[in-house]
């Protein structure tokens, strides 16, 4: 795998590169760790037939979700897939709400109006999550069109997976975001399939995004998507592109998901031992041998999990006791006047 | 007052729209520096400059995109695609994005934007730059859908349109382009959802859209003249909101019902307004409601077979008549 080529420089003697700094490592850990939980906890409840409809799961994905949503500041703006209760999470959208509307209860995310593949938490900076994949690709330049115009300096983000390489919508997005220099980050999420298909079966170079940056005059970007570090400061490099006015990143991150594409799927395309290889390189894990060489006590690791644990058991405790969404929500928000009216 | 065309009125529209309120942008294909390719939009890149009207590569996706996220983020964003056929290429945005993004966030996620499009046949382009697609976009919960007859109802209607809240589909005619009105002058601002009596009449009930507005005209002209039938003609302007009151108040009146369609024939919007005066009306009805169409083809290139196919006040005398006994 090839990685960028200026890294951070390395602390000399360590053998460990300081630049992160222990706060930002410690939220980088505390907010894998609780998307991990959180998407655990769904599929377990999915399991007890308490998550209805379907889900996406990004286990093993986390370093991703976390390492750009801590080099975010306020404002900055998210656009997800389906694949999105990582990223949701990762803005700081409480658990509850997150897990109340894979469960379709009234204290979800939209009430259940939605559902778990358009999560949707504006005030966190999250513009929704969309099922149609790239779709979010041109929205998300339509959002980073209003900041330069405007004069703000927020940056829009989108993530999607490698497969929607091959879609319309992202080279007509990312020519567009080239043209205009639009403050806008692409993230392709490569974990290796779009359902059930490799993407090395359909596409005709080795990296689907990388492999196409440069024609849309883009530095050509893999990283290791497992590494939050990696993803963080990569992720600081493109908002600090894109808010200087230098126009939009595409960047490859490699991963892998643990858990099949959506539901139960048990993955059974997958060649054998391809998900230990993996586990082995689980983002987790990773990091949490990371912190420990960075001297990070067991006890405060230990705490971080307690934490989140805390923050899931209850999320799960209140949706499981929440009611279903009240039918007097069905005709609202058709219409910007908050109702269904087609005619008078 | 000044007589001006349907196509300066687009311009026009725009124009006081986007100097009233600097968060209204327009993008579009060959839209700024060249003015359009229907000369809709001329004058606008050179009054209000490159940041505000920009031409786009032809990308219908990245357009509507665009228009979204800028809408959702605090713009008004005016998008053109070129032709209406062409949100099939788009339809993704008019369909998915635009009018459930709203309803899906719990209300959380706003999208008002126009999208402003050259919509109907008469120009022997043939099947695939001729289409009349209101149908398209007036199934789909969460659009609005306008289309203007008149000069004064393009800027009207566009000034409504733009103001408007919602994600609102404009479907210019372009056989109307070069057809000429009276506009007053000064803003000027129409709304949404209500449809005009523009003949008014007791003996039948023409509900007509865009082009067709006109040619019903011409055939109430005739049925007055040439038949003794006094038809009140309504141009509906606004597919969705629809204004259901005109239209049941004038068939409770005249007592017969007949709707006027370029689209062709399967799910057309004049099928929704005779089922609402089934519906609502079945009794104020001496007749069958009746509905003339485009029948169910794709539309042929050649003049003579175009002209054939799209309801003439010809075949709209005809049917009435036919209708009507007389
Ligand atoms: C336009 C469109 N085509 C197909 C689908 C069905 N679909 C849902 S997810 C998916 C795979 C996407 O793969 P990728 O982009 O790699 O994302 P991942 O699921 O791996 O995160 C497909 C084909 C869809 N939702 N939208
Ligand atoms: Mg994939």
């Amino acid at each position: 795998m090839s990685t960028q080529k200026d890294r951070a420089p390395v602390a000399a003697g360590s053998g460990l590169n300081d630049d992160i700094g222990e706060q930002k490592r410690l939220d980088l850990y505390r907010s894998q760790v609780r998307l991990r939980e959180a998407e655990q906890r769904a599929f377990d409840l999915f399991l007890q037939n308490l998550v209805k409809g379907t889900s996406h799961l990004s286990l093993g994905q986390e370093a991703i979700a976390s390492g750009f949503a801590e080099a975010m500041v306020k404002g900055d703006l998210s656009f997800c897939t389906y694949r999105g209760h990582a990223h949701t999470l990762a803005r700081g959208v409480p658990v509850e709400k997150v897990l109340g509307e894979l469960m379709q209860r009234d204290n979800g995310l939209m009430r259940g109006k939605g559902g778990s593949m358009h999560l949707t938490s504006e005030e966190h900076g999250v513009m929704g999550s969309y099922a149609i994949i790239g779709a979010h690709l041109p929205i998300a330049c339509g959002a980073a069109w209003r900041a330069q115009y405007k004069g703000d300096k927020d940056v829009s983000v989108c993530f999607f997976g490698d497969g929607t390489t091959n879609i319309g919508a992202f080279h007509e997005a990312l020519n567009f975001a080239a043209v205009w220099k639009l403050p806008v980050i692409f993230v392709c999420e490569n974990n290796l399939y779009m359902e059930y298909t490799p993407i090395g079966d359909v596409t005709a170079v080795q990296h689907p995004a990388a492999d196409r940056a440069s024609a849309y005059g883009l530095e050509r970007i893999v990283i290791d998507g497992n590494d939050a570090d990696e993803v963080y400061r990569t992720a600081q490099k493109a908002y600090a592109k894109a808010r200087a006015g230098e126009g939009p990143s595409l960047i490859e991150a490699m991963t892998y998901r643990h858990s099949g594409h959506s539901r139960a799927d048990p993955a059974k395309y997958r060649p054998e031992g391809e998900l230990e290889k993996w586990k082995e390189r689980d983002p987790i894990k990773i990091y949490r041998e990371r912190l420990k060489q960075f001297g990070v006590s067991d006890e405060t690791i230990d705490a971080i999990h307690a934490d989140v644990m805390k923050e899931v058991d209850d999320a799960t405790e209140a949706c499981k006791a929440a009611p279903n969404p009240p039918l007097d929500i069905l005709t609202t928000d058709v219409y910007a006047d908050g109702g269904w009216a087609w005619r008078n | 007052m000044a007589e001006i065309t349907y196509r300066d009125a687009v311009a026009r529209g725009i124009a006081q729209e986007m100097a009233r309120d600097p968060d209204v942008v327009f993008l579009g294909e060959d839209v700024a520096k060249a003015g359009g390719v229907f000369k809709a939009t001329v004058g606008l890149y050179e009054q209000f400059g490159p940041l505000r009207v920009r031409d786009t590569p032809i990308s219908e996706q990245a357009i509507l995109g665009a228009a979204m996220g800028a809408a959702m983020t605090g713009l008004k964003p005016i998008a053109e695609i070129m032709f209406s056929d062409f949100f099939a290429v788009c339809f993704d945005y008019i369909a998915n994005e635009f009018p459930k993004s709203r309803y899906m966030s719990n209300g959380q996620t706003k999208c008002p934007l126009v999208v402003r499009t050259g919509n109907g046949a008469g120009s022997r382009f043939g099947a695939q730059h001729s289409q009349s697609v209101e149908n398209w976009c007036m199934m789909i919960p969460g659009l609005k859908v306008v289309a203007p007859s008149t000069p004064l109802d393009v800027i009207g209607l566009l000034a409504a349109a733009v103001r408007d809240p919602d994600p609102v589909i404009f479907l210019e005619h372009k056989s109307l382009y070069a057809t000429k009105g009276e506009v007053p002058d000064g803003e000027i601002l129409d709304t949404l959802g209500t449809a005009k009596i523009v003949r008014p009449g007791k003996d039948c009930t023409i509900v007509a859209l865009a082009l067709m507005v006109s040619r019903a005209l011409a055939a109430a002209e005739t049925l007055k003249n040439e038949h003794g039938i006094d038809a009140e003609v309504i141009d509906v302007r606004s597919l969705v909101p629809l204004d259901t009151r005109t239209i049941l108040a004038s068939v409770a009146k005249t007592n017969r019902l007949f709707t006027v369609e370029e689209n062709p024939r399967l799910c057309g919007w004049g099928a929704e307004i005779v089922s609402i005066v089934a519906d609502e009306a079945f009794y104020d009805l001496d007749g069958p409601p009746v509905r003339i169409t485009t029948p169910h083809i794709p539309l042929p290139a050649a003049d003579l077979l175009e002209d054939i196919v799209l309801p003439t006040p010809e075949r709209i005398v005809d049917t009435v008549r036919r209708s009507l006994g007389s």
